[in-house]
């Protein structure tokens, strides 16, 4: 074994000398190092510990439970109801193909949302739930909830979903929710945040979509503390969301369930108001749909169907629809008259079945014409030459303003979908959009509610109403919002001479009661609710001369499409008006015929309540009424919805 | 003092060897495995296992083998340099034939007990074979080129082995404890300022020859110098490490967020938290104080073996502690200016503190030396 050497003095002082510089090299790094740690640690402290926050801290939200709607009574229309979903989380059920297979003998699960669901799971992070079922019955849930232990890493989730017990009643009223789109997002601009949560439910048409704002409320947030791969660790703190308005609406149920039951078998839409408050009682459109198919997303066969039917069941035709009025409009020109003073006392005309203006023969319905006519029996019996007449003397611009003052050609400002404006034609109007000049022809056609005059069924509504009352009532359809009373749609009054007025209210009264008026057969015998009303009937085509004179082809041989619509408003009761109604029924036919009987039954039931005494009804129509009732009643949905309302 | 008056008498025979062990440094070296126990701990949420409780038992281990080491009189050492040089390069060879891959590279050998990584030896088996290697050379023939050259040939040859594994980092850290004993051993520095010149031409070199049919990295490699130039540049990807680690750090401020309550490394956001970037979670839970005490601890280390060698009259024993004590220095300091932000993610642990098994007992290992280095000086009779 060699023993150490001791190394020079000489070499031994190069070897310490080399030893200080490199030394002192390291000491220098050591310095460097501590220097740049206590610029990190110390003078950026701050920055970075924000930084630090914002890597552990995510904000989660928190959906608000969407504001539930009633009825003016407190009928649920809209509500939230627990809904049930079942996930799966990767990392925790080993085998995902096993326990799907597990899965599918207890719930029937579908295919496509299964490989959608695995398609999912193989891009998301193994600890987040992947939905596999989505509205999973009670009953499917418990048995899965049984199964638990067979099937590992399977959880049922609880969320809201929006339901309507009434369900297809006010399909066209409230509208439905669904889940966001991207189409939705687009247009909204700086969408919610909870617009970005998936599957949450916004309001996509009517009521549903129009008072959004109020009835989503506001989200709650939770801070969590996530790890680097966005697991969520621990909450650390949360703040509850504000929940959205509940709100009433003016709809009476048991009303809007009876219209929307009558109306049933036909293409037709009905609207019952107050004619004081403007509040809107029953605003039906038939057919209807089911909006609870929507909410769940609607599958594409349903929707085909839905959107191939000719008679248009997604349209709300209350407040979409519109039809020329026919004679319907006749109270505006001859109010129109009144008001301008160009009808003396007892002034008649003489009614041949036709009048030519300038050149161009205009027929009455009645070939045999009506005689000579005053305005009442005018109106009673719808005499279409007398009209002609007054149309001629006033003039387009006065019938027009006198439309507009009583709510035609004026979008009414409810909360529903694709409220249509209608059509008052000017001469202005006439010449931007067809290009051509006002023709007297043209104002003749209008007097009676025909050619480019165009109305909802919510505008002869509130026409109506401002009839019965001679206010300028607006349409109401939300009551309160949080249990606030929402403005009421009472208004000023019409300014219009009471006495005219008056005389067409006498005349609509005639055009029911009277004997010889076209709408006796739909009268009300109980005194105290009698109404005063006026028939309608629109034609969607044009008369040529030659069928004129081959006879006018009975409109029940024409195919559907081409048949007249028919309609009808009133009010009542005559002495002191409660309700305006008006009834469309889209190619009905007569307006006496298929429309005003509906008017009626419907008139009854919102001035009763519900409970309408056969008495009130004329004699002969009472066991078909019976019948009817007996049926109605039967069909009308139960507000309640099986035992999830519990769950 | 001349070579005949040396007496070998004075150096302790026996168990009593013990008690002339450079005790300061063991210590040190215990308090900074220490930390190391107490940051593998928190790591792991507050758990012995996976990664405290076996880092314990292999200090332990090391500990031992340090002290078995040291008792070995330090010129057996001396005359095993060259086979223990070899057995190095031996084992970097095999590593090229039956080595794992680990991390796209070619690293370790699995001896059944434990992965052993050739080039950490090689770290140790190097400073030791130069050191034999001036100590044998006459001292006026040492600044001669072909002297040079020997030692320069020497260390070359596992550098490029390293560098083919690939692994830059380690093979840098040869060439620079290398290069460092060759100065220590008082090589002129005339040819040290010609290699830095020459390094600064090479460095300019390898950039020039960025996306040319010659490159001479591999572009991971340029990645992440990349990275290191500007981490913000793509903070998701290779940035990452970088940004998060110094987000950890900063956030620890003066004094830290308490022990286990490091956000950034208990949630994951810090890549390798019990290996590389263990530093980062001591920084954050003990904030400067604690991170500024371990590099106390460090400077402690290396000024303790620098104190032991300069007292050393052995020419081998005193240039061998000062190479490990280089090598120590190069090991933490590289780390240290990884996570720092300060050099490129290169993937060097943090020594006693990091957890890994090879490094630490290779480190106990080449303390050993230094050890009986310090027990076996040569003392002057009195």
């Amino acid at each position: 074994m060699k023993r150490p050497r001791v190394d020079t003095e000489a070499n031994h002082r190069l070897v310490t000398r080399r030893a200080a510089i490199l030394g002192g090299v390291q000491l220098a790094f050591v310095g460097a190092l501590g220097a740049r740690m206590q610029f990190l640690q110390v003078d950026q402290a701050d920055q970075f510990r924000l930084l630090a926050e914002e890597n552990r801290i995510n904000i989660r939200l928190i959906p608000p439970s969407r504001g539930e709607i009633f009825d003016r009574n407190g009928v649920p229309l809209a509500r939230n109801v627990p809904s049930y979903r079942i996930v799966i989380v990767r990392e925790d059920a080993n085998d995902v193909e096993e326990v799907v297979q597990e899965l599918s003998k207890l719930v029937s699960l579908d295919p496509g949302e299964v490989q959608r669901a695995m398609a999912e799971m193989k891009r998301s992070a193994p600890f987040l739930p992947i939905t596999f079922a989505d509205e999973v019955s009670w009953e499917d849930l418990s048995r899965v909830s049984v199964n638990a232990p067979a099937l590992p890493g399977v959880t049922p989730e609880v969320g809201l979903s929006r339901v309507y017990p009434l369900g297809s009643d006010y399909a066209h009223v409230l509208g439905y929710v669904g889940p966001v789109s991207d189409y939705d997002l687009e247009r909204i601009e700086d969408p919610d945040q909870l617009l970005r949560i998936p599957r949450f439910q916004i309001g996509k048409v009517g009521v549903e979509a129009k008072v959004e704002e109020n009835l989503r409320g506001k989200a709650g947030a939770r801070r969590v503390e996530v790890n680097a791969a966005g697991r969520v660790m621990r909450e650390l703190d949360r703040q509850e969301g504000i929940a959205g308005s509940d709100m009433q609406l003016t709809i009476d149920a048991k009303l809007q369930s009876y219209v929307q039951a009558r109306l049933s078998g036909e293409s037709a839409s009905a609207v019952v108001m107050d004619v004081r408050s403007g509040d809107l009682m029953a605003i039906a459109s038939a057919p209807t749909f089911d909006p609870n198919l929507f909410v769940r997303g609607i599958s594409s066969r349903d929707y085909k169907a839905l959107t191939k039917n000719k008679y248009r069941p997604l349209a709300s035709k209350t407040v979409q629809g519109t039809y020329p009025p026919g004679s319907t409009f006749k109270m505006i020109t001859a109010m129109a008259a009144l008001e301008a003073g160009l009808i003396g006392p007892d002034e008649t005309v003489y009614c041949p079945g036709h009048l030519t203006v300038s050149g161009r023969r205009f027929h009455c319905w009645k070939r045999a014409g009506h005689g000579w006519v005053d305005l009442e029996t005018s109106l009673k019996r719808s005499c279409d030459v007398y009209y002609y007449d007054l149309a001629v003397k006033v003039g387009i611009e006065k019938i027009t303003a006198m439309a507009n003052r009583f709510g035609l050609g004026e979008r009414h400002d409810i909360p529903m979908s694709a409220v249509a404006r209608g059509l008052t034609p000017t001469k202005d109007w006439k010449r931007s959009v067809h290009d051509q000049s006002w023709v007297v022809g043209d104002t003749v056609n209008a007097s009676i509610g025909q050619g480019f005059m165009l109305a909802s069924p919510l505008q002869l509504a509130v026409m109506t109403a401002r009839l019965a009352s001679g206010m300028a009532v607006k349409p109401r359809l939300i009551k309160t919002i949080d249990g606030i009373e929402q403005p009421s749609g009472a208004g000023e009054s019409l300014g219009m001479n009471e006495n005219n007025l008056r005389k067409m209210r006498r005349a609509m009264y005639a055009v029911v009661n009277d004997r010889r008026g076209t709408a006796y057969g739909s009268r009300i015998i109980e005194d105290a609710v009698r109404m005063a009303g006026k028939t309608g009937t629109s034609q969607v085509r044009n008369i040529t001369a030659a069928e004129r004179r081959a006879g006018v082809v009975r409109n029940e041989d024409l195919p559907w499409e081409r048949r007249d619509h028919a309609l009808f408003v009133n009010f009542a009761p005559y002495d002191e008006p409660k309700y305006a109604v008006a009834v469309v029924v889209e190619h009905g036919g007569g307006g006496s015929k298929a429309a005003a009987p509906i008017a009626r039954d419907v008139t009854l039931q919102a001035l009763y309540d519900g409970e309408p005494p056969l008495d009130a009804y004329p004699t002969k129509d009472r066991g078909r009424i019976e019948t009817q009732q007996q049926v109605l009643r039967g069909i009308q949905p139960v507000a309640n919805i099986s035992g999830r309302d519990q769950a | 003092m001349s070579y005949l008056e040396y007496t070998v008498k004075h150096v302790p025979t026996g168990p009593r060897k013990i008690l002339f062990l450079n005790w300061p440094l063991a210590l040190l070296l215990a308090a900074v495995a220490g930390v190391g126990f107490l940051m593998l701990y928190s790591v792991a949420g507050g758990s012995f296992s996976p990664w405290a409780e076996p880092q314990m038992k292999r200090f332990a281990l090391g500990f031992v083998l340090m002290l078995i080491v040291a008792m070995v009189p330090i010129w057996f050492w001396r005359s095993m340099a060259g086979v223990a040089y070899l057995t190095s390069l031996l084992l970097l060879v095999a590593v090229e034939f039956f080595g794992s891959v680990g991390m796209g590279a070619q690293r370790w050998i699995d001896l059944g007990f434990m992965r052993l990584q050739p080039s950490e030896l090689m770290k140790i088996t190097l400073v030791m074979m130069l050191a034999a290697y001036y100590d044998w050379l006459p001292i006026a023939r040492k600044s001669r080129p072909f002297w040079v050259l020997l030692p320069v040939v020497l260390i070359l040859i596992p550098v490029a082995l390293v560098l083919r594994q690939p692994d830059l980092g380690t093979s840098i850290l040869l060439l620079a404890a290398g290069g460092g004993l060759m100065f220590l051993a008082g090589v002129h520095w005339a040819y040290f300022a010609a290699v830095i010149a020459a390094a600064a031409g090479l460095i300019t070199t390898v950039f020039q020859s960025r996306g040319t049919e010659w490159q001479l990295l591999k572009d991971y490699q340029y990645r992440r110098i990349d990275t290191f130039l500007d981490p913000a540049s793509d903070p998701l990807g290779a940035g990452y490490h970088i940004t998060q680690s110094k987000i950890a750090l900063g956030s620890g401020g003066w004094t830290g967020r308490g022990f286990m309550q490091g956000t950034q490394s208990r949630l994951n956001f810090l890549p390798e938290k019990h290996t590389d970037f263990i530093f980062t979670t001591l920084a954050e839970e003990f904030g400067f104080i604690g991170a500024f005490s371990l590099l106390a601890l460090y400077a402690l280390i290396i000024l303790f073996c620098v104190a032991s060698a300069l007292t050393n009259k052995d020419r081998f024993s005193s240039l061998l502690t000062l190479g490990i004590a280089l090598n120590f220095f190069l090991f933490f300091a590289v780390n240290m200016s990884m996570v720092m932000g300060l050099a490129p993610v290169v993937g060097v642990p943090l020594p006693l503190v990091s957890y890994g098994g090879s490094a630490m007992l290779v480190v106990m290992l080449a303390f050993g030396f230094a050890q009986s280095a310090h027990v076996h000086r040569p003392r002057q009779g009195h």
